[in-house]
């Protein structure tokens, strides 16, 4: 009987620049059911955050309820983490986020978690372009309660436990958060680690609400026939608007992008995303443009993938509200309190 | 590169690391897991099977396999195969009633066996159980060859030599001892024999004729001489001041065997480098623990004798210089040493000879005396007349003798049948069981222990030197080698693989503890290399390759560091993973009914 991982690790394990292998953001072995999609999106977290050299402890990690909420637990043990509540990721998130904002934030949601009892959250948060890189694994059901179709079940599609959906059309996430004002919005699949890697990586260096809407097909209640979140249908349907290509600041270029094609889009940090385009009439600078696109491929039925939308002048809800440029653990008694002088002045203030 | 075949019985073989490096091929996993098992008796057999002296090879193996295990390489330190294997050895039960049971049907066919070594045994256990009628011949009174004249009895007690060389002798072997053969032509090709083994060994120890060896007399000895009439008690004392010339194992016997016999202040010295000796590191360290020094870069450039005695050696100084790709030992300009002796051992090598093999009887020989032989069936070029173990290519060990013995005797029956040896040769029988029993639950303990090796216990230095029959290793204990055979990957349950079922959903990839597993676009070997996840530079290790899937790519699986830990299959969500038992075994003579009867 297993279920235990051994801890023994390839000797060949490369070093990051902070001096961490790959296994050093390896969480715990994963209860999830064997071969769910969940597990392949932690494994991209995993080699994500290698690959940018985060240091785990400048990381914290939130989720709600659902199978997907658990995965923090079976990635970055050496993070930061809060699960919380059934759809009550983005507050916490929030909390944290304004009191400490020199953290990265990396939320997990599932489709119930958000679409159906974290809506309310959910929307908040993007409004506010809250900084984090906030990562739905979209199953179309609620998994751990054994497969009810969820929000974003499609019209039509058939799955083990709820049988054919003929009654509610499917919320679309990331048509909704370019509606609301999302400042970066992507959509991936769990099984296109070529894709999803430099996503979540630029989604994380995003300043800003960084929002991937991940499909993830629930192979024991949602793998089947009929159902448009398998493994078989996605990769059957999924039509990216690019190839993405993430480069952090310090590194030089090296992939020539060929011209009229590619799109560069430099963040904040110095780093760049490069994008080469296989979709014409879009520019993922151009939030229209996206949302005509994805509407173009609700017609034709394909499942739009890709970096669709990111604003490089995206500015967080710290910029946005002005606070503190410090976290609040920082602050001394001096910083906070400015003494009587002061005090005799705001009061004069108010006769 | 192409989707890797798995109809080659050779593939999964080599990712077994320890038994494709074992001469014999012994199933090492299979057995280790009996031992955890406490199941000695099956365990024995299975080694007696592969390599009829388990006791033996237990304690003096030169374990061939324990580099090789992957253990070594995800870890310090390889299992302690070979000690394990005494384990089996001390614990087991009745074996006998486990062997062929004579008397066997005659066959009406004679072979005579020369020398009384592990590669005769090894053919006259072979046959015998075919009916053959076995000669074997040997110069000394008891068989077991150099098992018994050269590895000491502080390594290799006497009983237990006895009792393996007897299971071989009982098979009705017509043993000839204290039979010196002195001509191949008179005492065996002229007999009615219908195939000959050749398993002499080298018994030649290499002299150096330095200035004063002559004169020297009595107190210079040959090492395999030296051996050997101590372990016949014809020696029973030396002089209290050794020197030991020579850095193999024998030197390593011949240092220890004088502790025990006399000698107070004993010195092995080498002439090259501590680190260019060839004795096994695990004898130097036990005659290091005897408080032998061994002193390197001084060749001895003279025996000094005075009044018909000898004083001690003169020894030059020099150092390694390997800048040309061939060592050179170069003086170092320092003067010549002078060390004390009372009595020096020469052991720096053997060679062949053959001086009892008429040189017009068709039987050809090449350099260094060596027979010419084909290297796949030992046949000489006097088509009855086969060699094995170190009489064959020269001196090696007992686990070659036989390996070699085994393919030497399926030779002679092919041979005797009138088959071809090369195409009637069986293949080795192979077989793949699938060890799935619940969801997280195999045939076999797939969790990866993280014990460090274990060390074999040593009886105490001062009964060891008093008495040189007083075995130094204690072997493990029962739970010792229980502990030991859990740090066993079990590297012959394969990982196998079924493009067809799988979904690409990555998941064995993901759980892969060490790596091994990479969804890639196919491409060369060497670019695909360096591609993988953890770059695979290992070039001796395989890479396992499927079909091309339906994302165009294909499964590949570097051998090289998996812990056959089963979590691939584990998590794979349609057993497009599996966990399978790979069984390899040499095919033996007595298995190849039906084959050769056509
Ligand atoms: C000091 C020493 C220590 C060793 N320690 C180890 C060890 O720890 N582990 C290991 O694996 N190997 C060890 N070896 C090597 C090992 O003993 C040999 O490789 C092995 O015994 C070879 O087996 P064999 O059957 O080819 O011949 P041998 O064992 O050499 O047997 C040949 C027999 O034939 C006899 N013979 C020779 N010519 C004739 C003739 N014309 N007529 C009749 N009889 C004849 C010889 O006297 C001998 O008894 C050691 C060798 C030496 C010298
Ligand atoms: C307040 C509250 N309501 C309901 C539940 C029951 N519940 C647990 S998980 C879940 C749905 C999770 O679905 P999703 O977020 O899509 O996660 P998945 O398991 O599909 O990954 C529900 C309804 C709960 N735990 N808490
Ligand atoms: S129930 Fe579905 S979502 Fe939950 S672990 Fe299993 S496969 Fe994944
Ligand atoms: S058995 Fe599978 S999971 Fe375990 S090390 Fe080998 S390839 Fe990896
Ligand atoms: S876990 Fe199984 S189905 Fe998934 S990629 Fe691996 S072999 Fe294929
Ligand atoms: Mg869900």
């Amino acid at each position: 009987m297993t279920y235990i991982k051994p801890t023994f690790r390839h000797p060949g394990l490369k070093k990051n620049k902070v001096g961490y292998v790959r296994a050093d953001y390896e969480g715990a072995i994963s209860t999830l059911c064997a071969g769910c999609g969940h597990d392949s999106i932690s494994g991209a977290i995993v080699q994500a955050c290698f690959e940018m050299s985060v240091e785990p402890h400048r990381l914290a990690k939130l989720s709600g309820i659902g199978c997907s909420s658990k995965t923090p637990t079976y990635f970055l043990s050496n993070s930061h983490g809060f699960n919380s509540v059934h759809g009550r990721m983005p507050s916490v998130t929030t909390g944290a986020n304004m009191a400490n904002r020199d953290l990265i934030y990396l939320g997990v949601s599932g489709d119930g978690d958000t679409a159906s009892i974290g809506m309310g959250q959910f929307v908040h948060a993007v409004r506010r372009n809250l900084n984090m890189a906030y990562i739905v694994m979209n199953n179309g059901c609620y998994g751990l309660t054994k497969g009810q179709d969820s929000a974003t079940t499609d019209f039509g599609s058939i799955s083990k436990s709820s049988g054919l959906n003929d009654s509610f059309q499917a919320i679309d996430l990331v048509g909704m958060a370019l509606e609301l004002g999302a400042t970066f919005v992507g959509r991936s699949f769990s099984g296109d680690k070529d894709q999803l890697v430099p996503m979540i990586k630029a989604a994380m260096s995003h300043p800003g609400f960084a929002f991937i809407d991940c499909i993830s097909p629930c192979v024991t209640f949602n793998n089947n026939k009929g159902s448009t979140k398998s493994y078989q249908f996605v990769r059957d349907h999924q039509e990216a608007t690019s190839t993405i290509d993430f480069v952090p600041h310090e590194e030089e270029i090296t992939v020539d992008y060929e011209a009229g094609t590619s799109t560069s889009v430099a963040l904040h940090d110095g780093s760049k995303i490069h994008l080469d385009k296989l979709s014409p009439n879009w520019d993922p600078t151009d939030r229209y443009s996206a949302v005509m696109r994805l509407q173009e491929a609700k017609l034709t039925g394909d499942i739009l993938t890709g970096l669709l939308y990111i604003d490089p002048k995206s500015r967080g809800l710290h910029d946005l509200m002005k606070t503190s440029k410090r976290p609040l653990n920082s602050l001394q008694e001096e910083d906070l309190c400015p003494g009587s002088a002061a005090l005799e002045g705001i009061n004069a203030g108010f006769r | 590169m192409k989707p890797t075949n798995l109809n080659d019985p050779e593939y999964f073989h080599k990712v077994v690391d320890c038994q494709y490096a074992c001469p014999a091929h012994t199933p090492v996993p299979e057995y280790i897991r009996l031992i955890a098992d406490e199941k000695y008796t099956e365990a024995y057999m299975v080694n007696w099977e592969s390599n009829v002296f388990p006791g033996i090879l237990g304690r003096t193996c030169d374990r061939p396999c324990e580099p090789a295990c992957r253990r070594g390489r995800v870890e310090e330190k390889p299992v302690a195969i070979c000690r394990l294997k005494r384990v089996a050895a001390d614990n087991k039960g009745d074996v006998k009633k486990h062997m062929p049971q004579g008397p066997f049907k005659p066959n009406g066919k004679k072979v005579a066996l020369i020398g009384g070594g592990p590669a005769s045994l090894t053919v006259a256990r072979d046959l015998a159980p075919l009916g053959y009628e076995i000669h074997l011949f040997d110069e000394w009174h008891k068989g077991g060859g150099m098992m018994r004249t050269q590895i000491p009895a502080f390594r290799l007690p006497e009983e237990v030599l006895d009792e393996e060389v007897n299971y071989v002798l009982d098979l009705g072997i017509h043993t000839y001892f204290n039979h010196f053969v002195h001509s191949m032509k008179d005492e065996i090709l002229s007999k009615d024999y219908d195939a000959v083994f050749v398993g002499t060994g080298a018994p030649s120890g290499r002299k150096l004729n330095l200035p004063g060896f002559e004169e020297a007399g009595d107190n210079i000895h040959i090492g395999i001489e030296f051996l050997a009439s101590v372990a016949f008690e014809h020696k029973k004392s030396i002089g209290k001041k050794v020197i030991v010339l020579g850095g193999g194992n024998t030197a390593m016997d011949c240092c220890r065997t004088s502790r025990r016999i006399g000698g107070e202040d004993v010195k092995v010295i080498v002439r090259s480098p501590f680190k260019d000796m060839k004795a096994s590191p695990w004898e130097i360290e036990d005659a290091q623990m005897e408080d032998i020094p061994i002193m390197n870069n001084m060749p001895p450039k003279e025996f000094v004798v005075k009044n018909g005695k000898l004083k001690g050696v003169i020894f030059g100084k020099v150092y390694a210089d390997y800048s040309s790709g061939r060592r050179k030992l170069i003086p170092t300009g320092e003067p010549d040493v002078f060390i004390e002796a009372d009595d020096v051992i020469i052991a720096i090598g053997q060679d062949n000879a053959f001086p009892w093999i008429e040189r017009d009887l068709g039987i050809e020989f090449g350099k260094w005396d060596i027979p010419v032989l084909h290297e796949k069936t030992f046949q000489s070029t006097l088509p009855k007349v086969f060699f094995g173990g170190d009489a064959a290519f020269g001196p090696e060990n007992v686990i070659t003798a036989a390996a070699h013995g085994h393919q030497a005797a399926v030779s002679m029956h092919l041979f005797c049948e009138g088959d071809n040896l090369v195409t009637d040769r069986p293949d080795p029988m192979t077989n793949l069981y699938r060890q799935k029993m619940g969801i997280h639950e195999w045939m076999y303990d797939s969790p990866v222990v993280e014990d460090v090796r274990y060390k074999v216990g040593h009886e105490d230095k001062k009964k060891t030197l008093r008495d040189r029959k007083v075995e130094v290793e204690l072997g493990f204990t029962a739970l010792e080698g229980f502990k030991e055979a859990q740090r066993c990957l079990n590297c012959d349950v394969m990982t196998v693989f079924d493009d067809k079922l799988c979904i690409e959903c990555d998941a064995c990839m993901d759980v892969c503890p060490t790596d091994c597993i990479t969804f890639i676009k196919n491409d060369e070997e060497d670019v695909l290399r360096l591609n993988l996840r953890v770059p695979a530079l290992n070039t001796t290790q395989d890479l396992y390759v499927s079909e091309t899937l339906p994302t165009t790519r294909v499964m590949i699986k570097d051998e090289d560091v998996c812990l056959h830990c089963g979590l691939c299959a584990e998590r794979c969500p349609t057993a497009a993973w599996d966990m399978q038992k790979y069984m390899y075994s040499v095919t033996k003579t007595y298995e190849m009914e039906g084959c050769c009867s056509k």
